[in-house]
């Protein structure tokens, strides 16, 4: 027995690499199902869009629907409303959020324009999901910038949204959505 | 056990001699229940078993819950209904596990409080208080999973929150938060996971309860004098302590049943004293509830996660060294993990050499501020979020973080201490006369 030459060394130690790292490999494969069993199964991802029929919603009001487990806000503003939204477009670089997020116009700075749907400002649809840890905020000119107010936390959007006091981070979501007549279309469609 | 000289476990029968040859059962039940035990232990060495207790009473009524709750977004709340209207016992069994739960958490404090106020953390007890705080998280966690399968409107919004804060961890937040819920928002698949969960974690705090216990039979237990139990000779450590079984058995139960008489009239007569009525109105996606907050026990670390908004300097100033990565949001969350994260690192942020608080004037004061300041945030979570609530939840928590990052390190170095006694018989006869007797037992 004197085998222990440097060459039989190097061969023992790579099989205990390859041997070390072949079970490595084979430890992650089998945990991999196991992690990833927990994303979104086929069923929740099949659900991408929705259509809301807006015709009958008046100026003044919201009509909140459930879009992917989310609520999402359709609100129709006053004149009132977009003026005062429109009025805070000047001091947008100061706003605690200067970007619009708006899915339908990424990354343009969070002046009203960006944030509505449409070319008058009238309709503004946004996810109803607080951008701080996920509450539903309270509209119909809730907090202190008459727009919605967050029970949870105390974050306070003005009437375009945008979040203008409190511990939120983003303005309200505004996810891809467009009219299609007098429906709204919320969602990608296929 | 602990290098506590004392008498150990022999054989007699001969069923005894064969296991103890294949199986040491019996050896590692005797050791545990007649481990020497400082004699001088007072009213607060009485949590464990009340504990204990907790966990037997949850896993318990927990597993009898499960026979009758059906885990889904349409069925759960019917279900939970079900058990109070229908199934026979049914409504006081569930009171039992919800306020189960409250008698846990108070238990958990007044232990942990125990341990800050006496050093029990100091070493050579560090890992005892490392795994004691792992159980204390694991019992969050539990407590908030349990919370969401009534599937009222407190469960749910409080999901979204709660799961809301690992969004907020910067790159992999969203991802992190549709892993956790199965989807983008709180629903089936939540509520279905959530129920495993809810199942498996009360079996893995028991198995670290016994990690726990087995660290600190190790060490020997504290006591209200931070000294150590002599181990010169068993003579020597016998005048020190007693056996556990059955004398302090015996005081621990007497405890449990006093605390058992409270709980008892709180489950009889208030059952839903301290849950929120909006947790008996069904889940509802589109309407959080005008005030939302969080079960009693975890509104001391919602306060402090409310706490730190966009306008706090220290806030801005973080945001502005990491470039827009830790903003509010995340701060909030860190300050939240990282207010459990600095009571788990006491053992290494007590500088002092003295272990009992007893023995540190101004030690005790910064302690019961600590204390005051605890129940102060457990008020001002359960506040709205506005003015002047959310400067004083900064102010609270700033004194919690000051405690252990600042206070406790500091002291050790300014305070004088006094001399503890230099035994624990020196120590326990001053209390319970019997000066210069060389032992005295309660029980003769």
């Amino acid at each position: 027995m004197t085998q222990t030459d440097e060459h039989d060394g190097e061969r023992r130690d790579f099989l205990y690499f390859a041997t070390g790292a072949a079970g490595a490999v084979a430890t992650g494969a089998a945990v991999w199902p196991l992690v990833n069993q927990m994303n979104p199964s086929a069923d929740v991802k099949a659900l991408a869009s929705i259509r809301v029929n807006v015709a009958d919603i008046q100026p003044g009001t919201q009509v909140t629907v459930l879009w992917q487990g989310k609520p999402v806000f359709i609100r129709r503003r006053t004149e009132d409303e977009i003026t005062a939204a429109r009025a805070d477009d000047a001091d947008v670089d100061n706003l605690q959020d200067p970007i619009d997020r708006n899915e339908n116009k990424p990354g343009l700075p969070a002046i009203d324009a960006n944030r509505s749907l449409d070319e008058n400002g009238e309709w503004l649809v946004m996810l109803g999901v607080c951008t701080h840890l996920g509450c539903v905020p309270l509209g119909d000119g809730a907090g202190d910038f008459g727009g919605w107010f967050c029970p949870c936390h105390g974050s306070h959007y003005d009437t375009a949204g945008r979040i203008r006091r409190g511990p939120a981070n983003q303005n309200l979501l505004v996810p891809i959505a467009a009219f299609d007549g007098d429906e709204l279309v919320i969602g990608k469609e296929d | 056990m602990g290098g506590i000289p004392h008498d150990h476990y022999e054989p007699k029968s001969n069923f005894e001699k064969g296991m103890a040859k294949r199986l040491p059962i019996f050896g590692l039940l005797y050791d545990t229940l007649m481990i020497p035990t400082p004699k001088n232990l007072n009213w607060m060495w009485i949590w464990g078993i009340v504990l204990t207790f907790c966990l037997a009473l949850q896993i318990i009524t927990g597993i009898v819950l499960v026979m009758h709750y059906t885990p889904h977004e349409d069925l759960a709340f019917a279900s939970v209904e079900h058990i109070m209207r229908n199934v026979n016992g049914g409504h006081m069994i569930r009171y039992f596990h919800m306020n189960g739960a409250s008698l846990f958490f108070v238990a958990v404090y007044a232990h942990i409080f125990r341990g800050l106020y006496y050093g029990s953390y100091k070493a050579p007890r560090e890992v005892t208080w490392i795994i004691g705080m792992l159980i204390y998280l694991l019992m969050m966690g539990t407590a908030f999973m349990g919370y969401v399968l009534p599937w009222g409107q407190m469960s749910f919004h409080g999901t979204a929150v709660i799961t809301g804060l690992f969004g907020a961890i910067p790159f992999i937040g969203e991802a992190l938060q549709t892993w956790l819920l199965g989807a983008t928002a709180v629903g089936q698949p939540a509520l279905n996971r959530f129920f495993s969960l809810h199942y498996l974690l009360p079996f893995v705090i028991a198995g670290l309860v016994i990690v726990h216990i087995w660290a600190f039979h190790t060490t020997g237990n504290n006591n209200p004098t931070g000294v150590e139990v002599r181990r010169t000779s068993k003579a020597d450590a016998e005048k020190d302590t007693l056996k556990f079984w059955p004398y302090f058995v015996i005081k621990d139960l007497f405890a449990l049943a006093v605390i058992l008489v409270v709980f008892m009239a709180i489950v009889g007569f208030m059952p839903n004293y301290l849950g929120h009525p909006d947790n008996y109105i069904e889940a509802n996606p589109l309407a959080t509830p005008a005030h939302i907050v969080p079960e009693w026990y975890f509104l001391p670390f919602y306060a402090i996660l409310r706490a730190f908004t966009a306008d706090v300097w220290v806030v801005q100033i973080a945001s502005f060294i990491t470039g827009g990565i830790i903003d509010a949001k995340f701060f909030g969350v860190l300050a939240m993990f990282g207010a459990i994260a600095v009571m788990a690192l006491a053992p290494w942020l007590d500088t002092s050499s003295v272990r009992s608080g007893r023995y540190r004037p101004m030690f005790k004061w910064w302690f019961w501020i600590l204390v005051a300041d605890f129940i102060f945030l457990m008020w001002l979570g359960a506040m709205p979020a506005e003015e002047p609530y959310a400067s004083l939840s900064l102010l609270g928590a700033t004194y919690w973080f000051a405690y252990f990052l600042v206070i406790l390190p500091l002291l050790g170095v300014i305070e004088k201490p006094q001399t503890p006694p230099a035994t624990i018989e020196e120590d326990f006869n001053a209390h319970y006369g019997k000066k210069g007797a060389d032992s005295a037992t309660p029980a003769e």
